[in-house]
């Protein structure tokens, strides 16, 4: 029941997400992307932010830092992965979720709160969520156009793999709408909205905190 | 050990997209270019490698390309390979 949050060199959102693992009391500790052993961890969050730079494409180096590598291990475990915006845009460019994240429709950077309807609620991720349920959550990229073949989506959908879907407007013009997946197993999910920032009401909203309190509910109870 | 320079161009799949190109486009037509019927951006990077020959760079590149330049998800490749002799370019 430990979380690891991922520490970039340009990721930006690793200690909002800390402040709310730590906000749920949950025991947590920030991992250096150089580091090997993350063998303690439950759950391993990679965070928002520019890792790498953003060099060559979103993600593309941060893949092959030492740490991630680990992270591929943790998942093949069946443990726990989730990424966040840029950790979304890692976790496709290591082969850990299918497609990829692409320039946005619009070419512009979209910093906005969008609203979202809640695909799933089976997995321990998303249990604290009604299915259906709209959610507003805040979004700060510009290359969150989520973009797989045809094949791919049918498969991601035939498989139930989206957890959440843009509702009413499409801010990016990602296909069928998907701001979030899981993989096949449901222990590896990423999604370009930010739920660490709505997860303290002195922010405004709350809607990000089930998502913690969900897996964090899980970890416990393993 | 034999020196390479290689010329890769990674372009985007013709199924995926190319919001930046369509713009391009829209201004090249405004400017009265009304000929021009697609642009596509991509990337074009230049490497430089020693390998024993041409197919072991052959091999490396593409391995290169595969892995970390392009994304095949998205994205295709190609590359041209030009031997350097006394680092002038062949």
């Amino acid at each position: 029941m430990k979380f690891g949050i991922v520490v970039f060199p340009g990721s930006n959102c690793d200690r909002d997400v800390a402040y709310v693992t730590r906000l749920l009391q949950q025991p947590t500790r920030m991992v250096w992307h150089e580091d090997t052993d993350i063998s303690d961890l439950d759950v391993v969050i990679i965070p928002g932010g520019f890792s790498y730079g953003d060099y060559l494409r979103c993600g593309a180096i941060a893949r092959f830092s030492p740490v991630m590598q680990q992270v591929i291990k943790h998942a093949e475990q069946g443990k726990f992965v989730l990424g966040i915006c840029n950790g979304f845009q890692v976790l496709t460019e290591a082969g850990l979720l299918p497609g990829a994240l692409i320039r946005n429709r619009d070419l512009h950077f979209i910093c906005d709160r969008v609203s979202l309807k809640v695909v799933r609620t089976d997995l321990p991720w998303t249990q604290n969520y009604t299915q259906g349920e709209i959610l507003t959550l805040p979004i700060a990229h510009g290359e969150g156009q989520f973009y797989a073949d045809e094949d791919t989506i049918k498969q991601i959908e035939d498989n139930g793999q989206v957890l959440f879907r843009y509702h009413g407007e499409n801010p990016n013009g990602s296909v069928n709408n998907i701001a979030g997946i899981c993989n096949v197993k449901g222990n590896v999910i990423g999604m370009m909205p930010h739920p660490e920032r709505a997860s303290d009401p002195v922010l405004g909203s709350t809607d990000g905190l089930g998502l913690f309190k969900g897996i964090g509910a899980r970890a416990k109870s393993d | 050990m034999r020196k390479y320079q290689a010329h890769i161009y990674v372009t985007l799949r013709p199924s995926v997209l190319d919001p930046a190109g369509t713009a391009v486009m829209s201004g090249l037509q405004h400017m009265g270019y009304d000929t021009v019927e697609q642009v596509r951006i991509g990337k074009y990077i230049e490497l430089s490698l020693s390998a024993q020959d041409e197919e072991i760079a052959r091999q490396q590149l593409d391995l290169i390309c595969d892995q970390l330049l392009a994304n095949p998800v998205i994205e295709n490749y190609r590359f041209d390979l030009v031997e350097q002799r006394d680092g002038v370019t062949a």
